[in-house]
């Protein structure tokens, strides 16, 4: 069996699916961002596996650099949201973010 | 590569960088509140100066265009009276990371004015990153119990909404085989089937900027992050990235989903939707809120139900619209966000309750407050009047009735929770009589505000004509 786009894309739509299902549904926040991050992952596959197959026997380099720059945004992202989520546990002693709740309505 | 081009963006980096460096050399830091604001004249005349120029920069990845001028010089409107008036409140809240604060809000309008010019997906989504970046650090600046909460909401739920865009962005360019704007028209315009896909990835781009703007039902952000962040970073986030994302939306829309016609129908129906939606909920939402943060917060997501009311109408009479209502809604929001940091500069509270007989203590301040809150009602004289006349105008001109009737009856219940505020300003008894002090940044701030509210509720084609001519995105 010849491995084609199809199979990439179903990867990468599986993996966007774990990670959108478990940034929706887990309690620590470091969770979460670590379900961002298999999203954005996702899309990584999915773009450079178009780019490879999108025309025949050429390579089009528009989405290993669209790949590359979402790396570094990710690690970006990671960076502040490593940095709130410190400051929220010196503030509560706590990263679940179903004990953050002061704010309803 | 015309470099002139992108002066302006340069610049604004540049003045970023220079405050961050100041910051370290200089002992006496009330200066940087002044070399931020002074500063933004530069890439500001810079801007204005293009206006007649236009042209594509950096390998056709930005657009200096009219369109891209006008949203830019309505974003450094917006970040200098943001810094203008926000001196004391940061002086009395962060005083040591004063440097930190207006660099990194310089930085935000970078990104969103790049927002605002970008014709290319990846460009799209960096400075996209870049302001949304900035502004989560921004709302956790605080570093207190409200304030950490509401940044972390912000960034876990801006993060999965990034997430949700750079998947859209993806599918579009695997159908279309390119990230320039004009490509994906061109591509789909010529053949382009009705794939589930590519619908797909167009409703997911769609999800992701409606987070920006904040249109139902992605707006549980807004309230928590606009009364926990510190209130000139709402002032900012309130008005600046909801211009910026509505430009982008604009853009995108327009240039990339312009054609063929049944995608234009679909997108034109979506947007409708939503626009009934988000001024619907917003409003209903509004009316219970206590505190004036998160009222300014459910008011903000039914104006965007008002300003999508234009993206529905998808005419060249609905994008100046928009920019048009944009341009009201920043002066009148910012006028009522100004007021509320002055008297919560004072108070130190920021319930409805404590304003009672605010109109005693602060003349001044409680019938600028007034009027703004007034404008954002939509009746005359005011700007926002006007702002809801040329939106609603555009929707008629495509037969959306429908989508008028929603709006006007929702003008209605929002004149409720408006009216409410300012019965408790000017009628209330008032809790005590010491004035509430505000400084001459804030005063600028506020006869900006609302010289522009008035002349433009009295004379809107003052700045209908420049939107008119800057309505220039063709499908």
């Amino acid at each position: 069996m010849e491995v084609d786009i199809t199979h990439y894309l179903v990867l990468s739509g599986i993996l966007f699916s774990i990670g959108l299902f478990g940034a929706l549904s887990k309690h620590n926040a470091v969770g979460i961002l670590m379900c961002i991050e298999i999203m954005l992952n996702a899309a990584n596959i999915a773009v450079v596996a178009f780019s490879r197959f999108l025309v025949e026997d050429t390579v089009v380099l528009t989405g290993h650099v669209f790949a590359l720059f979402v790396i570094v945004v990710a690690a970006a992202e990671a960076a502040v949201g490593l940095a709130i989520v410190i400051t929220l546990y010196r503030n509560r002693e706590t990263v679940d973010v179903e004990k953050v709740d002061s704010m309803k309505g | 590569m015309e470099w002139h081009l992108i002066s302006p963006e340069l610049t604004m980096a540049v003045l970023a960088l220079v405050v961050i460096l100041l910051d370290l050399v200089v002992e006496k830091k009330h200066y940087l509140p002044i070399v931020s604001a002074v500063g933004l004249i530069v890439p500001l005349v810079l801007a204005i100066d293009l206006w007649n120029e236009g042209g594509l920069a950096m390998n056709d990845m930005l657009a200096v265009d009219k369109f891209a001028i006008f949203f830019k010089v309505l974003i450094l409107g917006i970040t200098a009276m943001v810094i203008m008036s926000s001196w004391r409140y940061v002086n009395d809240k962060f005083e040591h990371l004063r440097g930190e604060f207006y660099a990194l809000i310089l930085l935000s309008a970078l990104g969103l004015m790049l927002m605002a010019a970008a014709r290319e997906m990846i460009t799209i989504y960096v400075s996209l990153e870049l302001s949304s970046m900035s502004l989560y650090a921004l709302t956790a600046f605080l570093k207190d119990r409200k304030s950490t909460e509401s940044g972390l909401k912000y960034i876990l739920l801006g993060g999965i909404a990034s997430a949700i865009l750079l998947y859209g962005m993806v599918l579009v360019f695997g159908f279309t085989g390119t990230t320039h704007l004009d490509g994906i028209g061109a591509a789909l315009a010529d053949g382009g089937a009705r794939e589930p896909g590519l619908l797909l990835g167009v409703v997911l781009i769609a999800s992701g900027f409606a987070f920006k703007i904040g249109a139902v039902p992605f707006h549980m952000w807004m309230p928590d992050v606009y009364e926990g962040a510190p209130t000139p970073v709402t002032a900012y986030l309130s008005v600046a990235s909801k211009a910026a994302g509505f430009a982008v939306i604009l853009r995108i829309f327009f240039e990339a989903f312009g054609e063929p016609g049944w995608l234009y129908d679909d997108w034109s129906v979506l947007w409708g939707v939503l626009a009934v939606v988000t001024m619907s909920i917003g409003n209903l939402l509004a009316i219970q809120q206590s505190n004036i943060k998160r009222l300014l917060a459910y008011s903000g997501v039914a104006q965007v139900g008002y300003i999508l009311v234009g993206l529905a109408a998808a005419n060249a009479a609905g994008q100046s619209g928009i920019m048009f209502y944009l341009a009201v809604y920043s002066l009148a929001n910012l006028g009522a966000f100004i007021a509320v940091i002055a008297i919560s500069n004072k108070i130190g509270s920021d319930e409805i309750s404590d304003y009672s007989g605010m109109f005693k203590r602060a003349p001044v301040l409680a019938l600028v407050l007034g009027v703004c809150l007034i404008s954002l009602t939509g009746i005359p004289p005011t700007a926002g009047f006007m702002g809801k006349l040329v939106v609603f105008k555009a929707a008629m001109d495509e037969g959306m009735l429908w989508l008028v009737v929603f709006g006007v009856v929702n003008s209605v219940i929002a004149a409720f929770y408006y009216f409410k505020v300012m019965k408790v300003m000017f009628i209330g008894e008032a809790k005590s009589l010491v004035g509430i002090p505000s400084d001459s940044g804030i005063r600028a701030a506020l006869v900006i505000s609302i010289f522009g509210v008035l002349l433009l509720g009295i004379y809107p084609y003052a700045l209908t004509k420049w939107a008119d001519i800057a309505a220039v995105l063709l499908p």
